[in-house]
């Protein structure tokens, strides 16, 4: 089977639209949660699972017929923590600051149900390539999802955009004018309504497919 | 004239709104059926929610005339006469009920037409109550914006009126009060904005702090007990008099829309716990234990929201508790927590959650001892 065939196509843009881990599984929605009340940590924390899946798949994939049914999910959650503890690091010594912001989450990655479902459904019985391409699109299918709710919990919770104010400063309710930021953008409860509104839109654009 | 409004007619479009428009002014055809056991019978909501409006009345009033009476004190002008004050607030009021059924009113079209179904009325209410339980400061926009949040994810996403956990006013107001704390609390917001433009300017020592307000900062509390009975306090539109409260509670009871039950309760529940749980010394904060149910929104939850049929728990024992644990909680939020000077709106959020499982254990402990009894025999 070539590289670029219509399979691993499809096992690309799968996770991206009609099998996405957040809008259709609903997994990893705890750390969607967490991570979100900012563009930039959202984009940082979409990445780090991206390359935690990507790998991780591909390592389970390499080993897959070596690792002794019983212990299976030990060898996996070690591989995991591996990577995990590796891409925090880099995230300390590169970009210090979304690091703190990001806080436990990163390590919590672990136990994000998107990595041991594709290790579980998907590593264990396929190919390395095919497990790569499988990890980073449902790395990106996630991060996707992310960029979405953080794009606008940002703007209209601080007003900004990666950081930099996007609503002038004169129509602010202190500058006499009328728009006040809107707390509870910037609060997890609000994450989850924008998570709903996401799944909301989704299934009414792909109503036929999920026929 | 009804077939144009039908599907296939020419104005099928405006089906939804002429449906809500015949039962309003005609009575529906439908009446309860007699046989087999019901839990509730098939009146049309839009009757009991006519008498919810009417026992609103007086609260409504009274909260226009003290906004009009509030911005006279704040600007220093004594002579105000009655109708004066009662025209100002009544100028500044009308705009958010409009804007508030608005926006309630269009969401709830818009999406029986979508889905065919009829336009349900539970929103006359609902839109009444929004605007009397916000500052008269909020502005309008933030209005329509936390309606509509309201509309759709507490109302609409769960099947519309009669399937909501949560009642949809204290939603509106939950939205606002999280997500724009700012015009929710504070010292600023209870008195109309307009007084800082006057030309006379605000008197020197003019506090526009709620009782809550002053007792949350540690503050001695400057209103008489006397006046948050009549309700001559800063607070929400609606709130703030007891009296006024009271007499749509009368109108309720005696039209068996609400449970006397559930308001008998809360009161209970609120004035044990605030007997036992007081702030500190009742001589120096000049606040003694009764007025716990007389200030903020303790009388308003307990008669208009908390009795809400919806969200309310149906059996009888159930409704003791429900109104039991709201007060009681309503008062604990008060004292314990610094964050949140006025606790009846989450604790009205909180019990809303539990009514279901409340029903589920009478229901279920009385399945088990007819269960019992039909054993024996």
């Amino acid at each position: 089977m070539s590289l670029f065939s219509k399979e691993n196509g499809a096992i690309f843009t799968g996770p991206l639209n009609l099998n996405n881990p957040i809008a259709v599984q609903v997994l990893g929605i705890c750390s969607a949660l967490a991570v979100t009340s900012q563009l930039k940590p959202a984009i940082v924390m979409g990445l780090s699972v991206t390359v935690i899946t990507a790998f991780s798949n591909v390592i389970i994939s390499l080993i897959r017929k070596t690792i002794p049914n019983r212990i299976r999910i030990i060898v996996q959650l070690v591989v995991v923590a591996a990577l995990v503890t590796i891409v925090s690091n880099i995230l300390k010594a590169y970009v210090y600051d979304v690091s703190v912001q990001l806080s436990v989450y990163v390590g919590l990655i672990i136990t994000n149900c998107i990595l041991m479902g594709r290790l579980e459904a998907f590593a264990m019985q396929n190919g390395p390539w095919e497990s790569f391409l499988d990890g980073i699109g449902n790395g990106l299918g996630y991060a996707a999802v992310l960029v979405v709710v953080g794009f606008v919990r940002e703007l209209l919770g601080f007003g900004t955009i990666f950081g930099l104010t996007i609503i002038p400063e004169g129509a602010y309710m202190e500058a006499g004018g009328l728009y006040i930021n809107n707390g509870m953008m910037t609060m997890p409860a609000m994450a989850l309504i924008l998570v709903a509104c996401v799944i909301w839109v989704h299934r009414a654009v792909n109503k036929e497919e999920n026929k | 004239m009804k077939p144009t409004f039908t599907e296939g007619g020419k104005l099928s479009a405006f089906g939804s709104l002429f449906d809500a428009m015949e039962t309003f002014f005609y009575v529906p055809n439908e009446t309860a059926k007699v046989r087999g056991a019901q839990i509730h019978d098939a009146i049309d909501s839009k009757r009991s929610i006519f008498f919810v409006i009417i026992a609103l009345i007086p609260a409504i009033l009274f909260g226009m005339w003290n906004i009009g009476y509030q911005h006279s004190l704040a600007v220093g002008c004594q002579d105000a006469t009655i109708w004066c004050n009662f025209l100002y607030g009544l100028a500044v009021i009308l705009p958010k009920i409009v804007v508030s059924y608005a926006v309630g009113l269009g969401i709830e079209i818009a999406v029986a037409q979508w889905k065919k179904e009829e336009v349900h009325e539970g929103f006359f209410v609902t839109g009444m109550l929004i605007p009397l339980i916000v500052p008269v400061n909020c502005p309008l926009w933030i209005i329509a914006l936390a309606t509509a949040f309201s509309v759709i994810f507490a109302k609409e996403v769960f099947g519309g009126t009669g399937m909501n956990i949560f009642n949809p006013a204290l939603v509106t107001r939950a939205f606002l009060f999280f997500a724009y704390p700012s015009m929710m609390s504070g010292d600023k917001v209870w008195v109309n904005a307009n007084y800082m433009d006057s030309i006379n300017g605000t008197i020197d020592g003019y506090s526009a702090a709620t009782p809550l307000g002053q007792l949350a900062a540690g503050e001695a509390v400057t209103a008489a007990p006397m006046d948050t009975i009549i309700g001559t306090i800063p607070g929400s539109i609606g709130e703030t008099s007891f009296v006024a409260i009271m007499i749509g509670a009368c109108i309720l009871i005696w039209a068996g829309i609400a449970s006397w039950k559930i308001i008998l309760s809360t009161f209970v529940g609120g004035a044990v716990m605030a007997y036992f749980l007081r702030y500190g010394d009742a001589e120096t904060l000049n606040f003694p234990w009764w007025e716990q149910l007389t200030v903020g929104g303790f009388a308003f939850g307990a008669v208009f929201m908390a009795t809400d049929p919806v969200t309310a728990p149906r059996t009888e024992a159930g409704k003791w508790i429900f109104g039991l644990l709201i007060g009681a909680m309503a008062i604990i939020i008060r004292v314990l927590n610094p964050g949140y000077p006025e606790g009846m709106m989450l604790a009205i959020l909180l019990m809303n959650v539990f009514a279901p499982l409340i029903d589920y254990c009478f229901v279920q402990s009385n399945i088990n001892k007819r269960a019992k009894r039909a054993a024996i025999k």
